[in-house]
Protein backbone atom coordinates (compact mmCIF):
# COMPACT_ATOMS: atom_id res chain seq x y z
CA UNK A 1 0.00 0.00 0.00
CA UNK A 2 2.60 2.54 1.00
CA UNK A 3 4.33 2.48 -2.97
CA UNK A 4 4.60 6.22 -3.37
CA UNK A 5 5.80 6.83 0.57
CA UNK A 6 9.78 7.83 0.92
CA UNK A 7 11.22 4.41 1.55
CA UNK A 8 10.41 3.24 -1.86
CA UNK A 9 11.87 6.35 -3.30
CA UNK A 10 15.05 6.53 -1.30
CA UNK A 11 15.59 2.85 -2.20
CA UNK A 12 15.23 4.13 -5.98
CA UNK A 13 17.59 7.16 -6.16
CA UNK A 14 20.45 8.04 -4.61
CA UNK A 15 19.87 10.15 -2.24
CA UNK A 16 17.03 10.74 0.63
CA UNK A 17 13.97 12.08 -0.70
CA UNK A 18 11.89 13.98 1.79
CA UNK A 19 8.26 12.64 2.17
CA UNK A 20 5.81 15.50 1.21
CA UNK A 21 2.13 15.61 -0.03
CA UNK A 22 2.67 12.78 -2.70
CA UNK A 23 3.21 10.30 0.49
CA UNK A 24 -0.51 10.70 1.14
CA UNK A 25 -1.78 10.42 -2.74
CA UNK A 26 -3.39 6.78 -2.69
CA UNK A 27 -4.55 7.44 -6.61
CA UNK A 28 -2.35 5.78 -8.37
CA UNK A 29 -2.65 2.36 -5.45
CA UNK A 30 -6.92 2.24 -6.24
CA UNK A 31 -7.75 -1.43 -3.76
CA UNK A 32 -10.43 -1.93 -6.03
CA UNK A 33 -13.15 -0.37 -8.58
CA UNK A 34 -16.42 0.14 -8.09
CA UNK A 35 -18.70 0.91 -11.29
CA UNK A 36 -16.08 2.54 -12.74
CA UNK A 37 -14.86 4.50 -9.46
CA UNK A 38 -11.64 3.96 -8.04
CA UNK A 39 -11.81 3.27 -4.71
CA UNK A 40 -8.75 3.66 -2.15
CA UNK A 41 -7.72 3.23 0.89
CA UNK A 42 -8.77 6.58 2.67
CA UNK A 43 -12.59 6.26 1.15
CA UNK A 44 -12.07 2.10 2.69
CA UNK A 45 -11.33 3.76 6.43
CA UNK A 46 -14.18 6.09 5.69
CA UNK A 47 -16.96 4.08 5.18
CA UNK A 48 -14.81 0.92 8.43
CA UNK A 49 -15.19 3.74 11.18
CA UNK A 50 -19.01 4.59 9.97
CA UNK A 51 -19.57 0.80 10.65
CA UNK A 52 -17.00 0.10 13.88
CA UNK A 53 -19.09 3.24 15.51
CA UNK A 54 -22.38 1.83 14.67
CA UNK A 55 -21.59 -1.57 15.74
CA UNK A 56 -20.54 -0.75 19.03
CA UNK A 57 -23.08 1.19 19.97
CA UNK A 58 -25.29 -1.08 18.12
CA UNK A 59 -24.04 -3.80 20.24
CA UNK A 60 -23.64 -2.28 23.20
CA UNK A 61 -27.50 -0.71 23.57
CA UNK A 62 -29.26 -3.71 21.67
CA UNK A 63 -30.37 -5.36 25.23
CA UNK A 64 -30.26 -2.31 27.52
CA UNK A 65 -30.66 -3.62 31.04
CA UNK A 66 -31.62 -1.72 34.37
CA UNK A 67 -27.93 -3.10 35.46
CA UNK A 68 -25.44 -2.85 32.54
CA UNK A 69 -22.93 -5.38 31.48
CA UNK A 70 -19.57 -4.56 30.56
CA UNK A 71 -19.93 -3.27 27.06
CA UNK A 72 -23.29 -1.11 27.77
CA UNK A 73 -21.32 0.32 30.64
CA UNK A 74 -18.53 1.31 28.43
CA UNK A 75 -20.98 2.68 25.95
CA UNK A 76 -22.61 4.81 28.26
CA UNK A 77 -19.48 5.82 30.00
CA UNK A 78 -18.92 7.02 26.24
CA UNK A 79 -21.98 8.41 25.20
CA UNK A 80 -22.11 10.23 28.48
CA UNK A 81 -18.52 11.76 28.18
CA UNK A 82 -19.80 13.51 24.91
CA UNK A 83 -23.54 14.25 26.51
CA UNK A 84 -22.33 15.92 29.94
CA UNK A 85 -18.52 17.67 28.49
CA UNK A 86 -19.82 18.62 25.18
CA UNK A 87 -23.18 18.67 24.82
CA UNK A 88 -24.86 19.52 27.89
CA UNK A 89 -22.03 21.79 29.32
CA UNK A 90 -21.92 24.24 25.82
CA UNK A 91 -24.97 23.86 24.31
CA UNK A 92 -27.14 24.12 27.37
CA UNK A 93 -29.66 22.17 29.29
CA UNK A 94 -32.38 23.72 27.31
CA UNK A 95 -31.91 23.10 23.83
CA UNK A 96 -29.14 20.35 24.01
CA UNK A 97 -30.91 16.88 23.77
CA UNK A 98 -31.45 16.77 19.80
CA UNK A 99 -27.80 17.27 19.34
CA UNK A 100 -26.39 14.55 21.34
CA UNK A 101 -27.07 11.88 18.84
CA UNK A 102 -25.04 13.65 15.69
CA UNK A 103 -22.22 15.38 18.94
CA UNK A 104 -21.63 11.69 19.91
CA UNK A 105 -21.81 10.23 16.59
CA UNK A 106 -19.16 12.84 15.30
CA UNK A 107 -16.87 12.27 18.03
CA UNK A 108 -16.26 8.48 17.67
CA UNK A 109 -16.67 9.01 14.08
CA UNK A 110 -13.67 11.07 13.89
CA UNK A 111 -11.73 9.38 16.79
CA UNK A 112 -11.79 6.14 15.43
CA UNK A 113 -10.69 7.52 11.94
CA UNK A 114 -7.36 9.77 13.51
CA UNK A 115 -6.95 6.43 15.50
CA UNK A 116 -6.39 4.45 12.14
CA UNK A 117 -3.50 6.20 12.23
CA UNK A 118 -2.15 4.52 14.84
CA UNK A 119 -3.58 0.93 14.40
CA UNK A 120 -1.08 -1.13 12.73
CA UNK A 121 -1.68 -2.44 9.24
CA UNK A 122 -3.66 0.77 8.48
CA UNK A 123 -1.36 3.53 9.95
CA UNK A 124 -3.20 6.42 8.04
CA UNK A 125 -5.37 8.80 9.30
CA UNK A 126 -7.99 9.16 6.85
CA UNK A 127 -8.59 13.18 7.63
CA UNK A 128 -4.83 13.81 6.12
CA UNK A 129 -6.61 13.95 2.73
CA UNK A 130 -8.46 17.37 2.85
CA UNK A 131 -11.56 16.56 0.99
CA UNK A 132 -13.26 14.30 3.70
CA UNK A 133 -12.72 16.88 6.33
CA UNK A 134 -13.83 19.55 4.26
CA UNK A 135 -17.45 17.12 3.59
CA UNK A 136 -17.42 16.74 7.52
CA UNK A 137 -17.17 20.82 7.78
CA UNK A 138 -19.44 21.20 5.43
CA UNK A 139 -22.03 19.15 7.23
CA UNK A 140 -21.17 21.18 10.36
CA UNK A 141 -21.80 24.48 8.20
CA UNK A 142 -25.41 23.31 7.21
CA UNK A 143 -26.29 22.20 10.69
CA UNK A 144 -25.24 25.20 12.54
CA UNK A 145 -26.81 27.61 9.93
CA UNK A 146 -29.86 25.52 9.26
CA UNK A 147 -30.53 25.72 13.28
CA UNK A 148 -29.92 29.23 13.32
CA UNK A 149 -32.03 30.27 10.66
CA UNK A 150 -34.41 27.76 12.01
CA UNK A 151 -35.08 29.68 14.97
CA UNK A 152 -34.31 32.86 14.10
CA UNK A 153 -35.23 33.63 10.67
CA UNK A 154 -32.75 34.41 8.05
CA UNK A 155 -32.72 37.99 8.53
CA UNK A 156 -32.59 37.51 12.34
CA UNK A 157 -30.14 34.53 12.22
CA UNK A 158 -27.66 37.13 9.76
CA UNK A 159 -28.13 39.80 12.43
CA UNK A 160 -27.37 37.61 15.01
CA UNK A 161 -23.94 36.60 13.33
CA UNK A 162 -23.10 39.70 11.87
CA UNK A 163 -23.97 42.62 14.37
CA UNK A 164 -21.77 42.20 17.47
CA UNK A 165 -23.50 43.76 20.80
CA UNK A 166 -22.50 46.24 22.47
CA UNK A 167 -20.59 48.27 19.94
CA UNK A 168 -21.82 51.37 18.88
CA UNK A 169 -23.62 52.02 15.60
CA UNK A 170 -20.21 53.93 14.02
CA UNK A 171 -18.14 50.74 14.32
CA UNK A 172 -20.75 48.69 12.38
CA UNK A 173 -19.37 49.52 8.84
CA UNK A 174 -16.12 47.87 10.17
CA UNK A 175 -17.09 44.92 12.09
CA UNK A 176 -20.16 43.85 10.62
CA UNK A 177 -18.60 42.45 7.09
CA UNK A 178 -15.77 40.99 9.46
CA UNK A 179 -17.96 39.19 11.73
CA UNK A 180 -20.16 38.00 8.69
CA UNK A 181 -16.95 36.78 7.23
CA UNK A 182 -15.45 35.29 10.22
CA UNK A 183 -18.40 33.79 11.56
CA UNK A 184 -20.21 32.70 7.96
CA UNK A 185 -17.16 31.95 5.75
CA UNK A 186 -14.24 31.57 7.18
CA UNK A 187 -15.42 28.75 10.16
CA UNK A 188 -15.78 25.67 8.09
CA UNK A 189 -12.48 26.57 6.62
CA UNK A 190 -10.28 26.43 9.76
CA UNK A 191 -12.45 23.81 11.34
CA UNK A 192 -11.82 21.50 8.33
CA UNK A 193 -7.58 22.71 8.03
CA UNK A 194 -7.75 22.40 11.90
CA UNK A 195 -8.49 18.73 11.75
CA UNK A 196 -6.73 18.22 8.33
CA UNK A 197 -3.50 19.93 9.45
CA UNK A 198 -2.96 18.04 12.29
CA UNK A 199 -3.78 14.95 11.41
CA UNK A 200 -1.62 15.87 7.94
CA UNK A 201 1.54 17.32 9.78
CA UNK A 202 1.69 14.56 12.31
CA UNK A 203 1.68 11.56 9.66
CA UNK A 204 4.28 13.68 7.60
CA UNK A 205 6.36 13.48 11.03
CA UNK A 206 5.99 9.86 11.62
CA UNK A 207 7.14 8.95 7.81
CA UNK A 208 10.04 11.49 8.35
CA UNK A 209 11.50 9.98 11.32
CA UNK A 210 11.12 6.19 10.29
CA UNK A 211 11.67 6.75 6.59
CA UNK A 212 14.71 8.66 7.85
CA UNK A 213 16.12 6.39 10.33
CA UNK A 214 16.18 4.13 7.83
CA UNK A 215 18.33 6.38 5.51
CA UNK A 216 20.40 7.22 7.68
CA UNK A 217 20.97 3.53 9.33
CA UNK A 218 22.10 2.74 5.53
CA UNK A 219 23.59 5.58 5.00
CA UNK A 220 26.62 4.52 7.60
CA UNK A 221 29.03 6.25 9.96
CA UNK A 222 27.68 9.20 12.30
CA UNK A 223 23.98 7.68 10.95
CA UNK A 224 24.39 4.16 12.74
CA UNK A 225 23.82 7.11 15.84
CA UNK A 226 21.48 9.38 14.31
CA UNK A 227 19.10 6.45 12.50
CA UNK A 228 18.50 4.60 16.03
CA UNK A 229 17.98 7.91 17.67
CA UNK A 230 15.54 9.40 14.63
CA UNK A 231 13.52 6.02 15.74
CA UNK A 232 12.95 6.30 19.15
CA UNK A 233 11.88 9.87 18.28
CA UNK A 234 9.39 8.21 15.96
CA UNK A 235 8.13 5.94 19.01
CA UNK A 236 7.70 9.24 20.93
CA UNK A 237 6.12 10.63 18.23
CA UNK A 238 3.28 8.53 18.25
CA UNK A 239 2.15 8.68 21.96
CA UNK A 240 2.12 12.34 21.07
CA UNK A 241 -0.19 11.60 18.00
CA UNK A 242 -2.16 9.62 20.14
CA UNK A 243 -2.79 12.75 22.35
CA UNK A 244 -3.43 14.88 19.41
CA UNK A 245 -5.57 12.38 17.75
CA UNK A 246 -7.79 12.58 20.85
CA UNK A 247 -7.65 16.76 21.11
CA UNK A 248 -8.45 17.09 17.82
CA UNK A 249 -11.79 14.73 17.43
CA UNK A 250 -12.48 16.37 20.80
CA UNK A 251 -12.13 20.06 19.79
CA UNK A 252 -14.17 19.21 16.33
CA UNK A 253 -17.07 18.48 18.42
CA UNK A 254 -16.75 20.61 20.75
CA UNK A 255 -16.46 23.92 18.36
CA UNK A 256 -19.49 22.32 16.83
CA UNK A 257 -21.52 22.36 19.99
CA UNK A 258 -20.24 25.65 20.26
CA UNK A 259 -21.21 26.98 16.69
CA UNK A 260 -24.91 25.23 17.36
CA UNK A 261 -24.91 27.07 20.80
CA UNK A 262 -24.16 30.50 19.38
CA UNK A 263 -26.77 29.90 16.88
CA UNK A 264 -29.18 29.14 18.95
CA UNK A 265 -28.26 32.22 21.06
CA UNK A 266 -31.06 34.61 22.29
CA UNK A 267 -30.17 38.44 20.84
CA UNK A 268 -28.50 40.18 23.47
CA UNK B 1 21.09 21.68 0.10
CA UNK B 2 17.31 22.71 -1.34
CA UNK B 3 14.16 23.28 -0.05
CA UNK B 4 11.37 26.11 0.28
CA UNK B 5 11.49 29.33 1.42
CA UNK B 6 7.99 28.93 2.80
CA UNK B 7 9.10 26.49 5.28
CA UNK B 8 11.24 29.18 7.09
CA UNK B 9 8.00 31.52 6.76
CA UNK B 10 6.01 29.16 8.23
CA UNK B 11 8.79 28.34 10.88
CA UNK B 12 8.60 32.09 11.77
CA UNK B 13 5.26 32.16 11.43
CA UNK B 14 4.47 29.63 13.94
CA UNK B 15 5.71 31.47 16.76
CA UNK B 16 3.24 33.81 17.53
CA UNK B 17 0.51 31.23 17.88
CA UNK B 18 3.02 28.96 19.84
CA UNK B 19 3.33 31.66 21.94
CA UNK B 20 -0.36 32.25 22.50
CA UNK B 21 -1.00 28.88 23.37
CA UNK B 22 1.67 28.59 26.36
CA UNK B 23 0.02 31.72 27.61
CA UNK B 24 -3.33 30.08 27.36
CA UNK B 25 -2.63 26.97 29.03
CA UNK B 26 -0.47 28.97 31.55
CA UNK B 27 -3.87 30.75 32.52
CA UNK B 28 -5.41 27.72 32.83
CA UNK B 29 -3.03 25.57 34.86
CA UNK B 30 -2.92 28.60 37.45
CA UNK B 31 -6.89 29.02 37.19
CA UNK B 32 -7.46 25.33 37.95
CA UNK B 33 -4.45 25.84 40.91
CA UNK B 34 -6.40 28.38 42.61
CA UNK B 35 -9.58 27.26 41.90
CA UNK B 36 -9.68 23.16 40.91
CA UNK B 37 -13.63 23.16 41.26
CA UNK B 38 -13.80 25.38 38.37
CA UNK B 39 -11.77 22.83 35.96
CA UNK B 40 -15.17 21.92 34.34
CA UNK B 41 -15.53 25.56 33.03
CA UNK B 42 -12.25 26.59 31.81
CA UNK B 43 -11.35 23.34 30.13
CA UNK B 44 -13.81 24.22 27.73
CA UNK B 45 -12.74 27.77 27.51
CA UNK B 46 -9.16 26.75 27.48
CA UNK B 47 -9.78 24.47 24.38
CA UNK B 48 -11.71 27.55 22.76
CA UNK B 49 -8.88 29.65 23.00
CA UNK B 50 -5.98 27.23 22.03
CA UNK B 51 -8.58 26.22 19.32
CA UNK B 52 -8.79 30.12 17.88
CA UNK B 53 -4.91 30.49 18.51
CA UNK B 54 -4.26 27.66 16.80
CA UNK B 55 -6.28 28.82 13.59
CA UNK B 56 -3.86 31.26 12.85
CA UNK B 57 -1.24 28.27 12.76
CA UNK B 58 -3.19 26.72 10.55
CA UNK B 59 -3.98 29.32 7.99
CA UNK B 60 -0.16 29.38 8.01
CA UNK B 61 0.60 25.74 6.99
CA UNK B 62 -2.12 25.97 4.45
CA UNK B 63 -0.50 29.22 2.81
CA UNK B 64 3.00 27.33 3.22
CA UNK B 65 2.21 24.79 1.25
CA UNK B 66 -0.84 27.16 -1.02
CA UNK B 67 1.75 29.80 -1.91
Amino acid sequence: MTMKTGITMAAEGEGYVAPGPASFDFSEVPLFELGGLAVTKPMVQLVLGAVIVFAFFYAAFRRASIVPGRLQFAGEAAYGMVRNSIGRDIIGSRDFAKFVPYLVALFFFLLINNAFASIPAIQFPTFSRASMAYALAGLSWVIYNGVGIHKHGLIGYLKLQSVPSGVSPVMYPLLVPLEFFSNILVRPATLALRLFANMFAGHLLLILFSTGGLFLIEYGGIGYVAGPLAWVLAIAISFLELLVQFLQAYVFTLLNAMYISGALADEH
Amino acid sequence: MDGNLNMIGYGLAAIGPGVGIGLIFAAYISGVARQPEAQGRLQSIAILGFALAEALAIIGIALAFVL
